[in-house]
């Protein structure tokens, strides 16, 4: 099809599963578009430093993207962020996107990789005081609360990784966590127990914030008395994981009960000639690593996809 | 330094002078930090739709922000970046953290106005 806006893949999402699929494609010289509703990097900017990606020491989060598109960018892709979907089509053999910008892009394939987002307690108190006090950026706000006492919510990698990075701040950091026990791998969780400024209330959730023009208070729950206490604090920063950005595909492509793409060991959907990769698909573990791999998978069904059109 | 494709506001002096100037002018004032610069991605798009407007940067830790800092509407604002909007010279509009596209356009459209096509 000779039409500009037509692309042989057209990926969805700009963070480490879409760009990396995005290297892959526009490589091997397939005309690839990648569009996101957002900078691309995805969720991997707000982390402050990738020390665990290999080949790599030590390296910001939002330098790791700006990489991986300047990669992409290099082999030809078209990489737009900020670019809001308006509706698509993905059943056919040809594929369509329509952009808030009032462009339609087509494409043979589609790789799905809308990652996912910063999941909220969603609880009173919650929207008001963000960024009045609540915040989902160590890297970001920490120095906000230079000299203050603060509460991290969460118990896995992210959540104890910042409140140790937070103690450059901070004078206390309280870790409110809703089990017993944390999910954090045991390096984490021995690096925070060690912190002097670093203290522990388990078995607990935020039930509520308050304050007035800025956050002064959480009101904590113990889980298993279901006691509530009021606990003054001058900030808190919430890492309990993320929700998939599905919404918009329920009833398009397979997903599951907690909103992840069904994909298969080739990333393939239920739709022919459309691939979920990256964060939103169902899966166990979900790193920057993890993403690339699928991303790389994704692009390369895609890709023997494309080739098997041509065949027919 | 903030590495953008957006003019850049050095001092307190100049944004006086801006908003005195310009009917409406969005200011986004931040650091090179993952919170901040999807706003000015943003910014930048939207800079070439929202001719009305006058976009502008301005480092957060440059002491001449305190203009915006100490403003009464970022008044217990504790996340980056701040972003201002002025309206004939007076500032009606600030929001804290992150803002996405669709947040964006909300405030350019009900505080400036909707572009002309």
């Amino acid at each position: 099809m000779e039409n500009s806006n037509h692309y042989d893949v057209i990926i969805l999402g700009g963070g480490p599963a879409g760009l990396t699929a995005a290297i892959y494609l526009s490589r091997a010289r397939l005309k690839t578009l990648l569009l996101t509703d957002g900078t691309p990097g995805g969720q991997m900017t707000l982390t402050h430093e990738i020390a665990n990606y290999p080949g790599i020491e030590k390296i910001n989060g939002y330098m790791l993207g700006s990489v991986m598109k300047k990669q992409a960018t290099s082999f030809g892709a078209v990489v737009k962020g900020n670019t809001e979907i308006i509706s698509f089509a993905f059943e056919g053999a040809t594929k369509s996107v329509a952009t808030g910008d009032g462009q339609t892009y087509t494409s043979d394939a589609v790789i799905l990789a809308p990652g996912g987002r910063s999941r909220t307690l969603g609880v009173p108190g919650e929207d008001t005081f963000k960024g009045r006090g609540i915040s989902y950026c160590a890297t970001c706000d920490g120095d906000f609360f230079t000299g203050k006492e603060i509460v991290v919510v969460g118990g896995g990698n992210s959540a104890l990784e910042e409140a140790v990075s937070l103690t450059k701040y901070a004078t206390k950091v309280t870790v409110v966590h809703q089990f017993d026990h944390f999910q954090a791998f045991q390096y984490a969780v021995d690096e925070a127990k060690a912190n002097p400024k670093i203290s522990f209330v388990m078995s607990s959730t935020i039930a509520s914030f308050y304050g007035d023009e800025k956050l002064e208070g959480v009101t904590i729950k113990n889980l298993d008395t279901g006691e509530e206490t009021d606990f003054s604090t001058d900030g808190v920063f919430i890492f309990i994981g993320y929700v998939p950005n599905t919404e918009w595909l329920k009833g398009v492509v397979n997903i599951n009960e907690r909103g992840e793409i069904i994909a298969g060991a080739d990333m393939s959907t239920n739709l022919a000639g459309v691939y979920a990769a990256g964060d939103a698909n169902a899966k166990r573990y979900r790193q920057v690593t993890t993403a690339v791999g699928d991303g790389t998978i994704a692009a390369m069904a895609a890709a023997d996809y494309l080739h098997s059109l041509k065949r027919k | 330094m903030l590495y953008t494709n957006l003019n850049h506001v050095e001092s307190a002096a100049q944004l006086e002078k801006i908003i005195s100037e310009n009917e409406n002018v969005m200011v986004c004032c931040g650091r090179m930090g993952p919170m901040c610069i999807p706003v000015y991605d943003v910014m930048e798009e939207l800079e070439k739709v929202y001719t009305h407007v006058k976009f502008f940067d301005m480092e957060f830790d440059n002491p001449e922000a305190q203009i915006i800092r100490n403003a009464p509407l970022t008044r217990g604002f504790m996340g980056l970046p701040y972003t201002v909007y002025y309206k004939n010279g007076e500032m009606v509009k600030a929001t804290t953290s992150i803002q996405s596209m669709p947040q964006v356009k909300a405030i350019l459209d009900s505080e400036f106005g909707q572009p002309t096509a």
